[in-house]
């Protein structure tokens, strides 16, 4: 079978040459979310919430409050431009309640534990100084916790992603369909919120695992099956749609077989992630660059980790990093092909065909195989080896580092070795001018 | 692949130091003047001549009142030791000192006995026919049957070395007094059961004369008293006397503050109950005693353990009564602890006094070194409080201020310290003794200066010789007080006091001053530590405890019949007690008000009115001033607290240590190797270590530089391996046999740089699989290669984790780990090594991993190669700055920077870590890519 693309001992543009462990979980760590410029938190199936010092690997908190795991957490800082910056985040917990966090003091600010089922995603709206909760119906609070309204109970799992769109709108991934709220606050009382279904969308064939919004025009969906399908945010019609990540054409006679081998969870899109003009998508054991404009494929590597990845990230330097169940982090860089393909097809990959039309794409694999040669490639520049099990999440923090969480219950930081020399020089001598001990003594 | 080490011989060593031509010399303390004799090639070491013994030995002897001075036992207990050393009349000499003249009677205005709470006497002799020299403690301890309930005893550390003895004084004064406290404690529990025990016989014989008395007046009803019964009369009146004697003889010895034992953490107060009958029994007598107080008809209903005999009238103090053992006087617990004591005493001591001195010295160095030393230096040491020198950082805190403004000036000029030095200024003050006697109130003389213009002055001075050599052969050398106050005498210059009120004290201590027949005392004092109540012992009216025991508050509590159960916490209660009382009583019974201060004039007066010359003992430690001249510039700021300095100097590392020595017993517990080496001494031919909790490290140290050596010559391919470890790799060794696996990690752990003091970075052991943060902790693993599938696992992460970690297999004898090109390591490990002996290899290691560590240092802490100079300058600049610095000034090669790197970076963690909170610890590594080496 396809190997794993592999690097060697020597990583020349690999940057992180320090780590840190950072211990404290008796779980799995599930969820990575950054509080502002040095601090972020930490929580997962312990129910336990943890702050961190990013730079010095400190523990600031550790937040008790729940009781079971912990389903979903958001930064909820206040933005009043009077005071001073309030720095909040939200957690959902499978025991039925959501706690506001005050990370500064470190304290438990309020719980709300009204819900009838798990709170499994939770949303800040910015623009209209709200939250939403979602789990088998959405609610809309405000920033006192007050409930403003409620939607009616929604079938299946409920809501498993929300993502905010133009317009008061929000798009909510419930099973297969995607369905579009609207918020309204009444014409009568300030206090007056009204939710409203405003569309079903029922392109998926199977259930939603993804959702993302690229811009205010555009954001992206991801299901269970492997269709990446790109919508319009304003009239939330279908732009583009891509099924087929599985397709490995490089075994276009075979593909019945591997289409019947292949297990739901090689192809599902487990995570997904954009800049401007592209989204990068985590489909099974593969990352894929879908651009946006070109509407197609232009980089892919189709076995990235030797197991699923559960989360992407796109750095600003043209570099990706990547986490997945085999316990490692990757980091890829998007460069350019030398020899472009003679005759670029610009409707490329990118079909209208509908669904499952397998036997059709068969037939033309062979002319498809040089129409998707992509432009561009995905490199691998380093990875990270420090987990034991399975990555689920990372955070970037840009100079700082790079925060993993994994199911070993351990988070590790890791740092650029030469950065943190230096900076621990810089240090040193403070100290040494602070005790006093610069000056010559005789 | 394998670069086969060049070879470097070990007087290579000499082109180093000129490739490094820039480093200061070796530190002046260093250098050893050369032996005057060499030139008829003369051994240094050869023994003296007129020794009739082959080594040091301790002596305890006693001046029995039956058959006079005699020796009791000697430590190590063995014949050979003594050799033909007549130990009888040895005794005899040192017994004959002891002028404390421990006297218990009545004194004059009081009705009972009083016993003497004599603080014990140290003095030097010197038997030059006998070639021995002499530390001699005296002690007095209580026996009940004894003349003036008291017997004499001395332990005296003999040696052969005059200069040993005088040059370790005060480490020998201390380690003493240390082991005289626990007899003397174990003694005084012995006393207080044996006054209950003759109490209580003296009850019984009360009650059974009493009956007497009583039939015989029922039977003679004539109404006089016949003779018979007239002499009952007296008996029972003077058995009753008796009784109340011996009640306040308890209540005396009951009230014996027990502070020593309390400030010097070293002996268990209370021993446990377990390992000591007689204190049982003790409480058991108490119980009864208790009892049958009140009803004197329940007497014989309640004694399970003693029967009270009946006491005849004349029965006491027969000479032909067999006096009472050291160990019957003692109470077994505290006379195996005293025992051990004297052992550890003898084995600190042990051999030649160069090497206690240079150990000394590089520990009093090293202590200063605290920037580096957590490197790769044992860090053990610094646990140990230093003695009595404590006593005196104490005393000084108040003036800590003073001093270091004084000592922050300009120093004296600076006093040249050498081994030949000390014994100047040792000889040499006997001259300014004369001078301070025209002009005693100048402190000034007393500074430092004062030694160095009369540093050729030759020991065996005229005249000092003959003051002190009056025909026979015993000279009084030195005592305690008199050291004691010249190193004082520093601080006199920045605090002047007025000496009027204690020199009618300190005659006290001279007055006793005998000097008869052979023997001359050429000065005394009576006690060795300067906390106030110790004066009061040598003044005549504060002898006797009275204060504490007419004292409302203390008669209360020293009640003999307080309820037993609660003796222990009453015992506390009063070592509380009295520590207040007696401050209190010193300060408004003595007109002195600084007692902390009387020193100097204490030690010195009496020799100047008695006109007896005194040469005190020199401690090393005086010449520091000095050394902070030479050494303090270079090294750090911390090197001017002086005299204090090793007291003063790192608090944060005095509870850091004590975790390394935790540490480091761990590593004993789990490592076989270690087992045997507390029980074991060390040979004749070494030198024996200077501090006994080093023996045990030194003995692992020994073996790790034979295993290491071993290793090198073995393995072809060591040095990328003990690259790997100074370079903060972590190295696996991977084996099936767990013996052959830690043999090997404690051979290699002697490179494995210290990485914080918290935790010692070696594993030896290790059987299941490895995690990233174990790399983070330890640095050296000893880990089990397993044919199962958990052996599978084992593997399979090590392959996981491979960047992090070179692994030498010692199955199949190879090792897996970067390449490395540099010249350090080969120096270190040279396979071809002339060096036979473990201890040596370690030491050989210790020196370059020393230089090693400099480098560092100066690494670390030259400001411009870390940042820039000008805000402008670019990154780049500064970064090849310090490239630059590390290969053309530091000398190092390839790989070798990355060690210094390493080590730098350990450095600046250490410096940075903030107190009190733990580091987290951080693993870095780096890209590069492993061979595999095979032999």
């Amino acid at each position: 079978k396809s190997s794993v693309q592999t690097i060697g001992e020597e990583q020349i543009q690999n940057p992180y040459t320090e780590l840190l462990v950072l211990r404290g979980h008796q779980d799995i760590v599930r969820f990575l979310v950054q509080i502002d410029d040095y601090r972020f938190a930490s929580a997962g199936d312990d129910g336990i919430v943890f702050l961190w010092n990013a730079q010095t690997g400190e523990k600031l908190f550790e937040l008790h409050g729940h009781t079971h795991k912990i389903t979903a957490i958001a930064p909820f800082s206040s933005s009043d431009a009077s005071e001073e910056k309030n720095y909040l985040i939200l957690t959902a917990s499978a025991d039925r309640t959501v706690i506001v966090w005050d990370c500064t003091s470190g304290r438990q600010v309020e719980k709300v534990s009204c819900f009838h089922s798990t709170v499994k995603c939770l949303t800040v709206l910015q623009r209209l100084d709200v939250w939403l909760s979602g789990g088998s119906d959405l609610c809309v609070w405000n920033r006192k916790l007050d409930l403003l309204c409620k939607t009616s109970h929604l079938p299946d799992a409920g809501i498993s992603a929300l993502v905010e769109l133009p317009k008061s709108c929000v798009a909510a991934a419930v099973g297969k369909e995607l369905i579009i709220f609207r918020l309204i606050a009444s014409n009568d009382e300030s206090e007056g919120w009204n939710v409203l279904e405003v569309k079903r969308l029922v392109d998926h064939r199977d259930n939603i695992l993804s959702l993302v919004s690229v811009n205010d025009f555009t954001f992206v969906t991801g299901s269970h099956v492997g269709e990446l399908i790109v919508w319009d945010a304003l009239d939330w019609t279908k732009q583009a749609s891509e099924c087929n990540f599985w397709d490995s054409s490089v075994h276009p006679d075979v593909q019945p077989e591997i289409k019947l081998s292949q297990s739901p969870n090689e192809t599902s899109v487990q995570h997904l992630t954009s800049d401007e003009e592209c989204v990068f998508a985590a489909v099974g054991k593969g990352i894929y660059v879908y651009n946006l404009q070109m509407k197609r494929v232009i980089a892919c590597q189709r076995t990235a980790h030797d197991s699923s990845v559960l989360h992407i990230e796109k750095l600003p330097n043209r570099q990706l990093i990547s986490c997945s169940e085999d316990g490692s982090v990757r980091i890829w860089e998007l460069r350019e092909k030398q020899q472009l393909p003679a005759e670029p097809v610009p409707t490329g990959f990118f079909n209208m065909w509908g669904f499952g039309r397998a036997n059709k794409q068969a037939n033309q694999a062979a002319k498809k195989m040089q129409e998707n040669t992509p432009m561009f490639f995905l490199e691998l520049v380093g990875d990270l080896i420090g987990h034991s099990s399975a990555v689920q999440m990372f955070l970037y923090f840009g100079e700082l580092g790079l925060a993993t969480c994994s199911a070993d219950h351990l988070i590790i930081l890791w740092k650029d070795g030469e950065r943190e020399s230096r900076l621990r020089s810089l240090t040193l001598f403070q100290k040494l001018a602070q005790n006093g001990d610069l000056q010559l003594k005789f | 692949m394998i670069s086969a080490p060049d070879v470097v011989a070990f007087t290579r060593e000499e082109e180093l130091e000129d490739e490094l031509c820039s480093e200061p010399p070796l530190p002046e303390e260093y250098s050893v003047p050369l032996f005057p004799f060499a030139s008829h090639g003369a051994n240094p070491w050869a023994k003296v001549a007129s020794s009739k013994f082959t080594q040091d030995f301790i002596l305890i002897s006693e001046f029995s009142e039956q058959v006079g001075p005699q020796p009791l036992l000697t430590i190590p207990d063995d014949a050979k030791v003594s050799g033909t050393f007549d130990l009888n009349y040895f005794s005899l000499r040192i017994m004959s000192v002891d002028y404390q003249a421990s006297f218990v009677g009545h004194p004059p205005g009081s009705a009972y006995p009083k016993l003497n709470f004599v603080e014990d006497s140290k003095v030097v002799l010197g038997d030059s026919k006998e070639g021995a020299f002499a530390y001699v403690h005296h002690l007095t301890l209580y026996d009940l049957e004894a003349r003036g309930f008291v017997r004499p005893f001395c332990m005296a550390y003999i040696s052969a070395d005059e200069h040993k003895i005088m040059q370790q004084f005060q480490e020998l004064s201390a380690e003493f007094s240390k082991a005289s406290e626990c007899l003397k404690t174990g003694n005084r529990k012995a006393f207080a059961n044996e006054l209950e025990k003759k109490l209580k016989d003296l009850d019984y014989t009360r009650t059974v004369l009493h009956n007497e008395t009583e039939v015989q007046k029922k039977a003679n009803d004539k109404g006089y008293y016949t003779t018979q019964a007239i002499e009952k009369a007296n008996e029972l009146a003077s058995v009753e006397k008796s009784i109340i004697e011996h009640q306040d003889l308890l209540k005396q010895i009951r009230s014996y503050p027990y502070r020593k034992l309390k400030e010097s953490d070293f002996h268990p107060y209370e021993p446990e109950r377990v390992l000591d009958p007689a204190n049982a029994g003790c409480d058991q007598d108490l119980t009864t005693s208790d009892l049958a107080e009140p009803g004197e008809t329940h007497l014989y209903a309640h004694v399970p353990s003693y029967t009270p005999k009946l006491i005849k009238a004349k029965s006491a103090k027969c000479f032909d009564k067999k006096l009472k053992t050291l160990e019957e006087l003692c109470d077994i617990y505290f006379f195996t602890q005293t025992l051990e004591q004297l052992h550890q005493i003898e084995r600190t001591f042990r051999g030649d006094v160069c090497y206690l001195l240079t150990d000394q010295i590089s520990r009093a160095l090293l202590k200063q070194q605290s920037v580096t030393n957590f490197l790769f230096e044992d860090m053990s040491f610094l646990d140990e409080k230093p003695p009595e020198k404590q006593y005196r950082g104490c005393q000084r805190l108040g003036q800590d201020a003073i001093d270091k403004k004084c000592l922050e000036e300009p120093p004296a000029p600076k006093v040249v310290i050498s081994l030949g030095s000390y014994k100047s200024s040792v000889e040499s003050v006997p001259i300014k003794m004369e001078q301070e006697m025209e002009d005693s109130q100048d402190p000034q003389m007393t500074e430092s200066i004062t030694f160095e213009h009369q540093e050729n002055l030759d020991y065996l001075d005229a005249d000092i010789k003959g003051s002190i050599s009056s025909g026979e052969s015993i000279e009084v050398l030195g005592t305690e007080k008199s050291a004691a106050g010249l190193t004082k005498s520093e601080s006199q210059a920045s605090l002047p006091i007025s000496p009027s009120p204690q020199v009618g004290r300190s005659k006290v201590g001279s007055r006793r001053t005998v000097s008869e027949d052979s023997i001359e005392v050429l000065s005394t004092c009576p006690s060795e530590s300067l906390i106030p109540e110790d004066f009061k012992a040598s003044y005549p009216s504060a002898i006797n405890e009275e204060p504490y025991a007419d004292d409302e508050e203390g008669g209360l509590h020293f009640n003999p019949k307080l309820n037993p159960d609660n003796a222990d916490e009453q015992e506390d209660l009063l070592k509380q007690e009295n520590l207040v009382q007696v401050d209190s009583a010193c300060c408004i019974g003595k007109e002195s008000p600084n007692f902390l201060e009387p020193l100097p004039d204490l030690g010195q007066k009496p020799c100047d009115e008695d006109g007896v010359v005194r040469i005190p003992p020199q401690p090393y430690r005086q010449a520091e001033p000095g050394l902070h001249g030479s050494f303090g510039g270079f090294l750090s700021h911390d090197g001017i607290s002086g005299g204090l300095l090793p007291y003063e100097l790192d608090s944060r590392y005095m509870t850091g240590s004590r975790e390394v020595s935790k540490n480091s017993l761990d590593e004993c517990s789990d490592s076989t190797s270690y087992i045997s080496s507390t029980a074991s001494t060390c040979s004749d031919r070494t030198p024996s270590p200077a501090h006994p909790a080093c023996s045990a490290s030194e003995r692992h140290k020994k073996k790790a530089g034979q295993n290491a050596l071993r290793f090198i010559r073995q393995y072809p391919f060591a040095h990328p391996a003990i690259y790997s470890l100074l370079s903060g790799r972590t190295l696996i060794v991977l084996g099936e046999e767990e013996a052959i696996v830690k043999k090997l990690v404690t051979a290699l752990s002697i490179f494995v740089p210290n990485c914080g003091l918290y935790a010692k970075p070696v594993k030896h052991w290790v059987t299941s699989p490895l995690h990233v943060v174990d790399f983070q902790k330890w640095k050296l693993i000893g880990l089990q290669r397993m044919v199962s599938p958990a052996g599978v696992n084992v593997l399979h992460a090590l392959s996981r984790y491979s960047r992090y970690v070179s692994i030498l297999d010692a199955d199949s004898k190879t090792l897996r780990c970067p390449l490395y090109k540099g010249t350090l390591v080969s120096r270190l490990a040279d396979h071809r090594t002339q060096i036979k002996r473990g201890s040596t290899y370690y030491m050989h290691v210790q020196s370059i991993l020393t230089q090693l560590c400099s480098k560092a240092f100066l690494f670390t802490f030259c400001h411009h190669l870390h940042l820039p100079i000008s805000e402008r300058e670019p990154e780049e600049s500064v970064v090849n700055r310090r490239m630059n610095f590390l290969k053309l000034q530091l000398g190092l090669a390839n790989e070798d920077i990355k060690i210094v790197q390493y080590l730098a970076e350990l450095l600046k963690l250490q410096y940075i870590q903030e107190p009190g909170r733990g580091v987290n610890p951080l693993l870095r590594f780096d890209y590069v890519p492993s061979f595999l080496y095979k032999i």
